[in-house]
């Protein structure tokens, strides 16, 4: 987040749609075009002239950061990936040998978001080199690539291609990467030995790990974490979140309420 | 080990499982002179620590009440919650127009925990013509609350109703609830309301 985001974006609240699109197509004020690709996707304005725009917005060369990044590009794939259509998919596979990281990471979960396959070889390409390549940028607070948005994005659009790819990541010096990868692999192989990895995770020293656990077992909707996530040590709305998602994946295999949907909602219950 | 002591280790522990480990301590106690620094400890933003100070609190129970009250931080919403949770544990009806003030706070947690404690009061503490009217009050506010923006706060609103349910004098009150239950139940948005105001809505028709 800019330093300045959540101001401008309580001002751009009152924006209408209209207002919104002709912001993001105009050229001449960075900042308001920035704002607006944030919020078409803020509000999830579904409109043909909007999509346009963000995906123009994925190419600009304008707005850049000192660092020499893309700002516009990182709000553009972001939206993208909550707007919901697939016409965003080829610029946004583009994206992701954008030479700004957190383009990149964006457009990962972008992508992810969307849940198109065309995305794979694209994110597959970025696990080049494997865990050997995947090392700190000097200088910088991340790896080359965005290793936990890619094997994200990878378990969730299927891809049984990258189960050999994504395995060695289990050992990444990293943690997040290292739950990225069984959490990927436990939704491309059903295999409870990596959805069990996640549940050691919740049980992590450290609070921000087992809050990254937390939202991994949620995504994944894994069963057996629910006693695990009701008793980690973390913000009761992070656990609620948490079952939630499990609650969602169990309720969509079944037709009438069970005794585990009844014992996921009672430990729900407990933590209002 | 004395009183003086275990605050003590409250107010020096040097990370967070020290805290959380002195707390617990003081909670166990169960007297009612950790109640200051309990309350103190739901500021700290530690959730640990805060679910075992919120569990001495409960267990010290009517006599944190009046303290609670009059701590409530209006500043920091974490604090706010986590007083609000402990309250609506105990269940002491003293707290019903803070909890109803506290179901449309602008924190979410903060209504989603008052929501869920304004199905559980003692109604028993109060006297059966204040009852009634109390329970209206609740009804109407948790009626309001089963629409609020946030999944969790409708959540939390529907597990509040099904305890009120349980709880009234009178019958009659029970049809709103079940015509709202049945409506987040086929209209909600979130699959994982549809579910609970499904639950809430058979374990109502089951008991009656």
């Amino acid at each position: 987040m800019q330093p300045s985001e959540t101001e401008v974006a309580i001002a751009a609240e009152s924006w209408t749609t209209e207002q919104a699109i002709a912001n993001l197509q105009q050229t001449d004020d960075p900042s308001t075009r920035y704002y607006a690709a944030w919020w078409l996707g803020r509000f999830r304005v579904r409109d043909d002239r909007s999509l346009e725009a963000l995906i123009e917005a994925l190419g600009d060369t304008i707005d850049r950061s000192p660092g020499g990044g893309y700002p516009l590009r990182r709000n553009a794939a972001k939206a993208l990936g909550k707007l919901g259509d697939l016409r965003a998919v080829p610029a946004l596979i583009d994206s992701l040998t954008c030479a700004d990281y957190y383009v990149r990471e964006s457009a990962a979960q972008a992508l992810e978001a969307l849940g198109d396959s065309r995305a794979i070889p694209g994110l597959l390409a970025l696990l080049d080199g494997g865990v050997e390549a995947a090392v700190r940028v000097p200088g910088k607070p991340h790896l080359v690539q965005p290793y936990d948005a890619i094997l994200e994005a990878l378990g969730a659009l299927k891809a049984t291609e990258a189960i050999e790819p994504v395995h060695p990541f289990l050992e990444h010096e990293v943690a997040r990467v290292r739950f990225a990868a069984a959490r990927a692999l436990y939704q491309l192989t059903g295999d409870e030995q990596y959805g069990d990895r996640l549940i050691t995770a919740l049980r992590s020293p450290e609070l921000q790990l087992r809050r990254a656990a937390l939202m991994d077992v949620g995504a994944i909707g894994y069963l057996k974490a629910v006693t695990p996530v009701a008793e980690t040590l973390a913000e009761n709305s992070l656990k609620l979140i948490a079952l939630k998602g499990i609650l969602e994946h169990h309720l969509a295999q079944i037709d009438d309420l069970d005794e585990a949907a009844i014992e996921i909602m009672t430990q729900m219950d407990k933590l209002l | 080990m004395t009183l003086d002591s275990l605050l003590a280790d409250v107010d020096h522990a040097d990370s967070a499982v020290g805290l959380l480990m002195a707390v617990r301590s003081l909670a166990q106690t169960g007297d009612p002179h950790a109640i200051p620094k309990l309350i103190e400890v739901l500021g700290f933003n530690n959730p640990g620590a805060a679910v075992a100070a919120v569990q001495g609190l409960v267990t010290i129970g009517e006599p944190a009440v009046a303290p609670l009250l009059e701590h409530l931080d209006g500043y920091n919403y974490g604090a706010r919650a986590w007083a609000i949770r402990a309250l609506a544990e105990i269940g002491d009806p003293r707290a019903l127009d803070i909890l109803l003030s506290a179901a449309a706070d602008f924190a979410l947690s903060v209504r989603r925990a008052a929501a869920r404690g304004l199905g559980t009061l003692q109604w028993q503490a109060l006297e059966p013509s204040e009852r009634v009217l109390a329970q209206k009050r609740v009804l109407e506010r948790l009626l309001e609350t089963s629409q609020d923006p946030e999944w969790v706060v409708r959540y939390a609103a529907i597990v509040g109703l099904e305890s009120l349910a349980r709880g009234l004098d009178d019958p009659e009150l029970r049809d709103p609830i079940k015509q709202c239950l049945q409506q987040l139940r086929q209209s909600d948005a979130e699959v994982a309301i549809r579910g609970r105001s499904q639950l809430a809505h058979h374990q109502l028709m089951t008991t009656d």
